[in-house]
């Protein structure tokens, strides 16, 4: 039995002048435990509305999302998202170490113990020191890894990320990505990563779902066997990465021209 | 939930039924029609009233005294909250002076306008503008003060002038929190009209409500009340559909029916 | 900081500058002396009034009864003002009635509470109910009603109950709004509580500012104006002690004004 299994997924929305669009056309893929999987597609086809159905907070058009082998109706227990715009997601009227412990306050976990938790969670994104401080005092990168360290305070089974390091600078990405890298190894967490940028998905992921132009549909489903752990210099300049990242941009660039 | 056009059925039935069981009790309990005269007998006397021109005079008296005291408020209010708001040495002078008139409730004015000004429109008016005058003015304060840093920021940055800033980003930015001023404000205004024509009043619907009261006609009392409030509702009405025209922008930025 | 001082002290310097200018007007006799007696005079009645213990009784009767309702206003309110917020059923239902209820100004209520409750503290505290219901319930609906959707969606992906997610996310993203609210009816609390006194009671401040005016003790009228300035500006100030301790981390959202 597959963590998470996504079958013939198709989400279609109507427009306000009546007609309806397709966003999503029958998309299928698996994660197993402890992978790390992303998704790349251009900008605009859809890749949020997946991962929205997915997390249950829309409700797909047709098609089934089952963790665990049971279909899901509604936000699933056991998966948490983290939104690509963590200043509108995260608590402005909560510290860092508030925000960090809502995660473990839902799980029913309120305790000196559970305060230890959040610190050790805020140490391992990188933002010891900052406990006290609140949403807005912070970094747009700093903001984030406070939402990564509540997602993970929940301890979901499948952590979903919607393009999570789009809103933040190129630097502060690469630093971001070690540091997902790092705590996907540390925590053993499974993770559904989205993004457009095609380099981040191959160098983060152990499997990548390519998707096409909206209505976007699978087009390719490529295997990562780059080793572990990886490294900003030598996995993004080993030959198998280029080759990697050159077949899928080939396969995105071939589905635009058609 | 479908809206059709701009009337809200549901509502509107909500409101009917109210109607309807305040109709049913009156008439079960001849006791209780001192204290609830049924709805027909209200809208009846409200139907005498008004035809014979009684009631005509009061609303008139009333609405002038309303719109001039609103206006002349918004007027003063808003330029000097712009002002104040914009300005921190400004700000600062009348800060204080401000925190120490602005909680005193403004109906003490009366007495005072009474004694200056004798028992007339000209007090009225003047009870009105000063008690509208200080949401309006806070509100606007606000507004102004609370312009996310990031807009001012991208005013700097496009180096924009203090004058064309107040213009396309200040006033704009400000304006959610001066039309809430603006709508408190609004109410504010016809309590102080009304207010003042029962304390000192020999016409208008406040005085008309009170005297039909002491005179134990509540039947002509709840019309009065009804059609002060139906004119409120008017006032209220044509403000939504103003504030709507020059707010979209804010209304559609906002969550809403999502949970 | 070192600002904030400063301009504290300009603002309590044109404060205390009144002072003396009163004086002299009055004395000088560029208003009529018997409108506008010199403020050492004032002052004067001020504390005996103080000391005799009669202006705090009248006061400490208001705010009894003003305090009741607002009270109870905000126990009522605020939780109606989030279910409609949450849930847009609830507030077509009633949008109606809210709307025709709501323009009633509030003077407009006092008879009808005087036909019911006589002039005693209830009426008074039902018309301070009634009138401190439509900020409290239109700013907290607002304010629910203007949450960010991600953060909806942020609750729900925690998978919070939704009686979790109304406490904990929808009532804290939604306080500043509720405040402003809150803040709204403090003030016309106060306002309302002096009107249903000058209207109908014989005793409570708002009589007493009156009934010095009518027995043309002007002296004494500005002195319980000033007792009740000082009682709005005391209530601010408690306001706003709670409101900088619950919603610290707001104002550092914002920004606060250019210059």
């Amino acid at each position: 039995m597959r963590l998470l299994e996504v079958e013939g997924l198709s989400k279609s929305y109507r427009q306000t002048g009546g007609d309806s669009t397709l966003a999503v056309h029958e998309i299928s893929f698996q994660v197993d435990r402890r992978e790390f999987v992303s998704i790349v597609g251009p900008s605009g086809c859809g890749k949020s509305t997946l991962l929205m159905c997915i997390a249950g907070l829309i409700p797909p058009s047709s098609g089934t999302v089952r963790v665990k082998g049971v279909e899901i109706n509604g936000p699933p227990q056991n998966l948490v998202l983290v939104f690509q715009e963590y200043n509108r997601s995260l608590f402005a009227w909560r510290s860092v170490l508030g925000n960090v412990l809502f995660g473990l306050e839902v799980r029913g976990k309120i305790s000196r113990e559970a305060e230890e938790k959040a610190c050790h969670l805020i140490g391992l994104v990188g933002l010891e020191g900052f406990e006290r401080h609140y949403p807005w005092e912070l970094s747009g990168g700093m903001q984030q890894r406070v939402a990564i360290a509540r997602a993970l305070a929940y301890e979901p089974e499948v952590l979903l990320m919607d393009e999570p390091f789009g809103s933040v600078d190129a630097l502060t990405r690469l630093e971001l990505e070690d540091t997902l890298l790092r705590l996907w190894k540390d925590l053993r967490t499974t993770i559904l990563f989205v993004t457009h940028d095609i380099e981040e998905a191959v160098y983060l992921s152990d499997r990548i779902y390519v998707l096409s132009r909206r209505p976007s549909r699978v087009l390719l489903r490529m295997d990562i066997h780059l080793d572990r752990p990886r490294n900003q210099l030598s996995t993004r300049s080993d030959p198998k990465f280029v080759e990697l990242r050159n077949e899928i941009y080939r396969q995105i660039s071939d589905e635009a021209i058609k | 939930m479908k809206l059709f056009g701009r009337i809200n059925l549901a509502g509107l039935a909500t409101f009917c039924i109210f109607l309807l069981l305040w109709e049913g009790f009156a008439r079960a309990s001849p006791l209780l029609q001192l204290y609830f005269p049924p709805v027909s007998r209200i809208l009846l006397s409200l139907c005498q009233l008004i035809f014979s021109w009684e009631l005509v005079g009061h609303i008139v008296a009333t609405l002038g005294r309303f719109l001039r005291g609103y206006l002349l408020a918004t007027l003063l209010a808003v330029t000097l909250g712009i002002v104040l708001g914009y300005f921190k040495l400004a700000y600062s002078l009348s800060e204080s002076l401000i925190e120490f008139l602005r909680p005193m409730p403004s109906v003490a004015i009366i007495p005072v306008a009474i004694l200056f000004l004798g028992i007339g429109d000209a007090m009225m008016v003047a009870v009105t503008v000063y008690a509208c005058a200080w949401p309006i003015l806070i509100n606007t304060i606000a507004g102004v003060k609370n312009i996310d840093r990031t807009l001012i920021n991208t005013a700097r940055t496009f180096g924009l002038g203090r004058w064309k800033a107040l213009r396309k980003i200040v006033l704009p930015a400000a304006s959610p929190y001066i039309v809430t001023g603006l709508r408190v404000s609004l109410a504010i205004a016809l309590i102080l009209v009304t207010t003042s024509e029962m304390i000192v009043g020999v016409s208008g619907l406040g005085f008309f409500i009170l005297d039909e009261e002491r005179s134990l006609r509540t039947d002509n009392m709840y019309a009065g009340i009804f059609l002060v409030a139906l004119l409120g509702y008017g006032l209220n009405r044509l403000f939504l559909v103003l504030e709507k025209r020059a707010m979209a922008w804010h209304r559609r930025m906002t969550a809403g029916e999502q949970i | 900081m070192k600002w904030r001082i400063e301009s504290k002290l300009n603002g309590i310097l044109v404060l205390v500058a009144v002072i003396p200018v009163w004086e002299f007007i009055s004395r000088a006799e560029l208003v009529n002396p018997l409108f506008f007696p010199p403020m050492s005079k004032i002052l004067q009645s001020f504390f005996l009034l103080v000391l005799s213990g009669d202006l705090p009784y009248q006061i400490l009767l208001s705010l009894k009864r003003a305090a009741a309702g607002y009270l109870l206003a905000a126990l009522v309110f605020i939780p109606l003002g989030v279910v409609m917020g949450l849930y847009p059923w609830v507030y077509r239902l009633l949008e109606v009635v809210i709307e025709m209820a709501r323009p009633i100004p509030p003077p407009a209520i006092v008879p009808v509470a005087m036909l019911f409750f006589g002039l005693g503290d209830e009426m008074k505290i039902f018309v301070i109910f009634f009138s401190c219901a439509w900020p409290i319930l239109l700013n907290t609906y607002d304010g629910v009603r203007n949450i960010d959707r991600l953060l909806i969606y942020t609750a729900r992906t925690f998978g919070l109950s939704r009686r979790r997610m109304i406490t904990r996310v929808v009532v804290p993203a939604a306080s500043p709004q509720i405040m402003t609210g809150l803040r709204v009816s403090l003030a016309i609390m106060l306002i309302l509580v002096v009107i249903s006194e000058m209207v109908g009671s014989t005793d409570g401040i708002g009589y007493f500012i009156l009934d010095a005016q009518r027995r043309f003790k002007v002296d004494q009228m500005y002195a319980g104006m000033l007792s009740l300035a000082i009682v709005g500006y005391a209530l601010n100030q408690l306001f706003f002690l709670s409101y900088h301790r619950l919603l610290a981390w707001h104002k550092g959202l914002i920004g606060v004004g250019p210059t």
